[in-house]
């Protein structure tokens, strides 16, 4: 079991997983696309963590940049440039350019007013591309296109009919993503994010800009939530006013904290738990919704560590 | 078009006025126990629904009478049973505790009488216009809005008269002391829920009268109602009043220019007031933190 949590060990493990996961999935019973699926609402989750977790700043309006991220690539594929990396960078561009605008309004606020405002933000463009119909779809989403194959000039990968590929594309995007919030955390800046969350005002008195902080971890926070929502469209080729809408957001936190929002990868493991369950109640039920309601009053009352945090405090025992 | 945008103004007190019962409500569980009460729009429709069911056994008066009163009594049994445990730990676990509870309420109550909308009768003389050239102006609308007033001035009796009202209001300043004290916070707590609950519970109600009954009913009221409390201040009830009722008018006004921005405008209000006054309107400096 030490061995097992040993830093090392898991990450090599984890990545293992996730390179050979179009191969093995079948084996348990899933599809290539749920893992697609897990992967893309992984990566939003951890990117809220690092906000939630290492910040110490709770978020209940993440959606609303996930949204922005998705509608983003989804317009301008329609709409503008016919191309896949194109779409993801714009809606990488809007998601964050938004959220930096409301993060300056919002980083004075702590704690549950953090969260009110933050959801109640979270709405404006929800209600946007609710009602500017002849754009967005509407309630309807926005339909009527599709992911196209990337040209990289010597070969072209086609992502749009190869499950594998498009699996693996997602994938890059997300070592890379992964990669710079683990490497953020480590460095200096990261050291700081965890003293504002430990002790706000002792880092205050340090001479540390709070504000900035938290505004630049906000902003790194959305910047690859609002990349897993253009992903997120491209698996579907479909924006979803859903993908905006709060419960989305509730969505997220659940994730972080069912795996274990003080651990690196708790949140990934939290969205496999999540979308499995997700999957398997809507195939089941009509009522998956109250499911999830349950699952999450279960959650709290009785799991608020997260599987990672059980594991380690069972380790470390 | 005098007549439209008095049509819409009053349209936005009226919804002004359920932006204010249950941005109260919210309020009032907020300031003393630190809870967001994700639910509350959940209780609004089992008030509507409770009403719905009652009113064949006890007519439309009985029902608005029993109805809040048992929405009141099941929030003061989920309080008692699950929100007492999140007291005290990361605001995080509440709101997801009651963010849970809202999917249970909107899921049950649509599993329970069906997604389509219902209707909701009230007595028909209360539903005739009051003159022929304001035609939106029906007895119901005004019964409406006056109720709102009495209650809302029942509300401030409540905290400015009783022993009740009084441990609430010191509890939201100093729930320690008032502790010491020798009142019994947990009660103390479990009755201002109840409080809460029943405002919510009213709001669903009349909601249920003036838009028939559907299991959405709560969901869309509950972010205007969070928007009101941070317009309005937060830790005051004179402000999360007056915020609600601003941002019903504001969006009955924008209704007649800008229908399809109407529901957005409350938000640009929200960040105008985050931008000059952190605090709101009539929020003291220092609780933001």
């Amino acid at each position: 079991m030490k061995a097992l949590y040993n830093k090392r060990t898991g990450d090599i493990l984890v990545w293992l997983l996730l390179l050979t996961m179009p191969y093995w999935i079948r084996w348990v019973g899933g599809y290539t696309s749920l893992g697609t699926r897990v992967l893309v609402l992984g990566l939003a989750a951890m990117s809220l963590n690092f906000l939630l977790g290492f910040t110490g700043v709770l978020s209940f309006g993440h959606a609303a940049y996930f949204g922005l991220g998705a509608y983003g690539a989804g317009m301008t594929i329609k709409y503008l440039v016919p191309s896949t990396p194109v779409g993801i960078l714009v809606g990488v561009l809007v998601g964050t350019v938004a959220a930096g605008v409301v993060g300056a309004l919002i980083v004075r606020l702590r704690g549950v007013y953090f969260a009110m405002v933050t959801i109640a933000f979270g709405q404006v463009f929800y209600f946007i591309a609710f009602r500017w119909n002849a754009v967005t779809g509407g309630d309807d989403g926005l339909s009527g296109w599709k992911r196209l194959p990337i040209n990289l000039g010597f070969h072209t990968v086609d992502i749009l009919n190869n499950d594998k590929a498009f699996y693996f594309l997602v994938l890059a995007c997300f070592a890379v993503s992964v990669g710079i919030m683990a490497a953020l955390l480590r460095s200096p800046f990261g050291r700081t994010l965890l003293a504002i969350r430990e002790n706000e005002r002792r880092a205050r008195f340090l001479g540390i800009p709070i504000e900035r902080h938290i505004w630049l971890s906000w902003l790194i926070s959305c910047l690859f939530v609002s990349l897993s929502g253009a992903l997120y469209a491209l698996l579907n080729n479909f924006s979803d006013p859903h993908n905006l809408h709060w419960s989305q957001s509730g969505d997220f936190v659940i994730m972080a904290v069912l795996g274990g929002m003080r651990s690196f990868w708790g949140p990934l493991i939290g969205a496999a738990i999540f979308v499995i369950l997700q999957d398997y109640l809507s195939s089941l039920t009509d009522n998956w919704q109250s499911f999830i309601g349950l699952f999450f009053v279960l959650v709290v009352l009785f799991f608020p560590r997260g599987v990672l945090g059980i594991i380690k405090r069972k380790v470390t025992q | 078009m005098t007549q439209l945008i008095l049509y819409n103004v009053f349209n936005g007190l009226i919804i002004g006025a359920f932006y204010a019962l249950m941005a109260l409500g919210l309020s009032l569980i907020l300031n003393l126990s630190g809870v967001i009460n994700f639910a509350h729009g959940g209780f609004l429709a089992v008030g509507a629904y409770l009403a719905y069911t009652l009113m064949p056994h006890v007519g439309f008066w009985g029902a608005l009478i029993l109805a809040p009163f048992l929405t009141a009594l099941i929030g003061i049994a989920v309080e008692r049973f699950l929100i007492r445990r999140v007291y005290g730990r990361d605001p995080l676990y509440s709101l997801l505790l009651t963010f849970g509870l809202a999917f249970i309420f909107e899921d049950g109550t649509r599993y329970i009488y069906g997604p389509q909308t219902l209707p909701f009768s009230v007595p028909d003389w209360l539903n005739r216009p009051l003159s022929s050239q304001y035609f939106f102006l029906t007895g119901y609308r005004l019964f409406m809005v006056l109720l709102v007033i009495a209650v809302v001035i029942g509300l401030f009796l409540i905290l400015s008269r009783t022993r009740l009202g009084m441990r609430i209001r010191a509890g939201t300043g100093d729930l320690e002391t008032v502790s010491v004290l020798g009142v019994n916070v947990r009660i103390l707590r479990n009755l201002n829920f109840g409080l809460g609950i029943y405002l919510a519970g009213l709001a669903g109600v009349l909601a249920a009268g003036m838009l028939g009954l559907q299991p959405t009913i709560g969901t869309s009221l509950i972010m205007p109602s969070f928007v009101a409390i941070i317009i309005g201040g937060l830790g005051s009830l004179p402000g999360t009043l007056l915020g609600g009722i601003l941002i019903g008018v504001a969006s009955g006004i924008t209704g007649v220019f800008l229908p399809s921005a109407s529901e957005a405008v409350i938000y640009v209000m929200m960040a105008l007031v985050l931008l000059i006054r952190p605090q709101g309107l009539l929020g003291e400096e220092g609780r933001v933190q």
